[in-house]
């Protein structure tokens, strides 16, 4: 990795994904969440860089690493103007943007104490209600919460 | 008329407002005629993981004038719960004995889960601070029965609008009704947002409060609730709030002469016993009203709704 006054230079990755437009104060969330503090490979974080659309931008590039469908719904939730770009041989193999899932399975735990899905083992599911900001529905309690808890 | 055989009752907006039309119609048979043992050759499960004599007695009540057995227990502490037994399998094993369960609950979403994981249909007599359909459905009736109709009318919500699931349930029900709706609380007490909006979204009219005797003059329902000390996690603020909506005879001068006083019951001290004695006290009878109901919901929902008379 190289700096000039202008611009800074970073290493293509030759397979792997670019997480880019993150917005900037999302970026280390979505590090969590990926898991990627214990990833072995090779990650860029890259964090406060000026976007044009954004004012601020975060951007993971993670090395041999592909993600699954799972957790693109995760960081759709956390990060839904991220733009997912995915690297075969040095070439851009797909580039698509995230959308919130209407509904969101497994990933996420309910936050009301007295909700079944904290007593028994259950596979949560929510509804999304509301995209901006991002509101849920459990599916079992029926209460709608904006706070999101991911299961471990 | 439409068909309800195999339909569970988890929430009351499981059903349309056809079904609940469907519901009414035959727990009108009910009133006329109780007694119809059309459920022979049936078994309900009555599981109550917490207690509430009411409810279920009303439901084993229902079953027994259907013909129906019941088996079940009233305090899971006598069974083997107690040994840790998961709720996924106490279903497993009660439906495979029975033929429809009705369950209560002391955790939210227990009910919608229990459904998922039996094969015979479950009614929710109540699960946690969420829902309670088979009040709301007789909440339904009550008012039709006194009002003649359920469409167009204005109804007032007394008290704890925050924590009552019943009011909650039915403002959902009563959207479909073209219902005015009047909520009077304390500030702290207020009706949430998010059951607000659904009555803006449904189209309706709702205004708020903070006197009862604002609504008096207009109301043809007023739906009091009890104002539950266990839900403040401040016992002050209960104190202030506790004795914020006391109605008594004296309160109800100049209200509509087709007005009547509904509530979930039990009461405290937000209905005066004066309040009784006037013709516009009714919830004794709307908790009566219960039983042709939840003998409507089994009837139907183990597809008997035909065998009715």
């Amino acid at each position: 990795m190289t700096t000039n006054n202008k611009e800074l230079v970073v290493e293509k990755i030759a397979n792997g994904t670019v997480i880019d437009h993150i917005q900037a104060d999302r970026v280390f969330k979505v590090v969590s969440i990926l898991g990627l503090d214990s990833y072995e490979d090779e990650v860029l974080i890259g964090t406060n860089l000026s976007s044009k659309k954004y004012g601020k931008k975060g951007i993971l590039k993670i090395k041999n690493k592909y993600f699954t469908q799972e957790e693109l719904d995760k960081i759709a939730i956390i990060a839904p103007t991220a733009t997912i770009i995915t690297i075969k041989d040095y070439e851009i193999k797909e580039k698509k943007s995230l959308e919130i899932p209407h509904q969101i399975h497994k990933i996420v735990k309910c936050i009301n104490p007295n909700c079944i899905t904290n007593v028994e083992e259950i596979d949560t599911q929510f509804e999304v209600v509301g995209k901006d900001p991002l509101s849920i529905q459990c599916h079992y309690c029926e209460k709608t919460m904006q706070e999101i808890v991911f299961n471990d | 008329m439409t068909n309800l055989k195999g339909k569970n009752l988890i929430s009351i907006t499981d059903y349309t407002k056809e079904d609940y039309l469907t519901v009414l119609d035959l727990a009108e048979k009910f009133e006329k005629n109780p007694n119809q043992p059309i459920l022979n050759d049936k078994v309900v499960g009555s599981l109550f993981f917490e207690p509430s004599t009411r409810t279920r007695l009303s439901f084993e009540t229902a079953a027994n004038r259907l013909g129906a057995r019941v088996i079940g227990f009233s305090n899971p502490s006598a069974t083997s719960l107690q040994k840790g037994e998961s709720l996924h399998d106490t279903i497993k094993m009660v439906s495979s004995y029975t033929d429809i369960i009705v369950m209560r609950h002391h955790k939210d979403g227990a009910s919608r889960y229990a459904s998922e994981v039996s094969p015979v249909p479950l009614i929710n007599a109540g699960d946690g601070a969420n829902q309670h359909p088979t009040q709301c459905m007789l909440d339904l009736y009550s008012i039709r029965k006194t009002q003649g109709t359920l469409d167009n009318l204005k109804i007032a919500m007394v008290g704890d609008l925050k924590y009552g699931r019943t009011v909650h349930s039915l403002v959902q029900a009563m959207s479909n009704f073209n219902a005015e709706f009047h909520f009077v609380s304390p500030e702290s007490l207020a009706m949430p947002e998010n059951v607000k909006n659904f009555a803006t979204n449904s189209g309706l009219k709702y205004y708020e409060y903070d006197k009862l005797e604002d609504v008096v003059p207009f109301a043809d329902i007023i739906y009091m609730t009890r104002i539950q000390k266990e839900r403040f996690p401040d016992q002050l603020e209960y104190e202030k709030v506790k004795n914020a909506y006391i109605m008594t005879a004296a309160t109800l001068k100049g209200c509509k002469d087709n007005m009547k006083v509904l509530h979930p019951l039990p009461r405290v001290n937000e209905i005066a016993m004066d309040v009784d004695k006037t013709p516009y006290a009714y919830y004794f009878q709307q908790a009566q009203n219960g039983m042709y109901v939840r003998q409507a919901l089994i009837a139907s929902i183990l597809g008997y709704a035909d065998k009715v008379k």
